[in-house]
């Protein structure tokens, strides 16, 4: 039960503070304006000289073995929806490490799609 | 108001097509490497013989750029609008991968399903009428 309690963390939290700093890292490059296809892949090759990119990965990675660990011990419909948690994180992250205004009107969304993502993986036939 | 509007449609743009990449790739990548199977055996000529079969596939190049067309979109976005704002509508993906599902594979989709879907778009639709930029770049300095 304690090793699922902690894999489900580095799911849920650490993969999705790792989303987070990608964030960061992506906010420090800038927006982008230019739509030319060389730009555009030039985004991410610079997003690597950024720290918090590095620092995302690596959490993400980490939260990305926690979901095959996971799935080796539990159901696919059992951890799908538990996975869905990560949206109450990304508002909550949003919010308080990236200084977004998640707005009533933003929570309720939110709320909606996690509620979604459940009965989307319950209902797989 | 004009500046608004663009950032609005840039921004919609993006996300429909990191929400078409996305599945796509997954759907390619899984038909390919079902396709190829699991490797014969972990002698050092089957797994580069294996190897060879996968970096040879189409299907899994066609795959990886849809892939590749994921990851620029999603962290393009990124560059100025709000996590808050793209992850939950990322979640579309679940969708566009139970109608790819549906009329591609011919898989069954139940009412429950479509009933997440729904409630997924609706949820979707309500954040999408929130500002999708509420920062200000972040001085890297």
């Amino acid at each position: 039960m304690l090793i699922e309690v902690i894999l489900v963390f580095f799911i849920v939290v650490v993969g999705t503070v790792g989303e987070m700093c990608v964030t960061r890292a992506m906010k420090i490059i800038g927006e982008v304006k230019d739509f030319n296809p060389r730009t555009l892949l030039g985004v991410p090759i610079r997003a690597f000289r950024v720290g918090w990119m590095w620092v995302g990965f690596a959490m993400m990675a980490l939260a990305y073995f926690a979901l095959l660990g996971m799935l080796a011990r539990a159901n696919v419909s059992y951890v799908i929806p538990i996975t869905s948690l990560s949206y109450v994180v990304g508002a909550i992250g949003g919010r308080w490490f990236l200084g977004e205004a998640v707005t009533h009107q933003r929570w309720i969304g939110v709320l909606l799609v996690c509620a979604g993502v459940v009965l989307v993986y319950l209902g797989k036939g | 108001m004009k500046g608004a509007a663009d950032l609005r449609f840039k921004t919609y743009l993006l996300i429909s097509m990191l929400i078409f990449f996305g599945p796509i790739g997954d759907l390619l990548m899984s038909k390919g490497m079902r396709r190829i199977g699991t490797a014969p055996s972990w002698s050092p000529a089957a797994l580069l013989h294996y190897a060879f079969q996968v970096f040879t596939s189409p299907i899994i190049w066609c795959g990886t750029l849809a892939m590749i067309g994921f990851f620029i979109s999603y962290t393009v976005v990124l560059t100025w609008a709000d996590y808050s704002y793209v992850q939950p509508a990322s979640a579309l993906t679940s969708g566009i991968a139970a109608l790819l599902g549906r009329f591609v594979l011919g898989e069954t989709v139940t009412p429950l399903r479509w009933a997440g879907i729904a409630i997924v778009c609706l949820g979707v639709l309500i954040i999408g009428y929130t500002p999708p930029r509420t920062t200000e770049p972040i001085d890297a300095n």
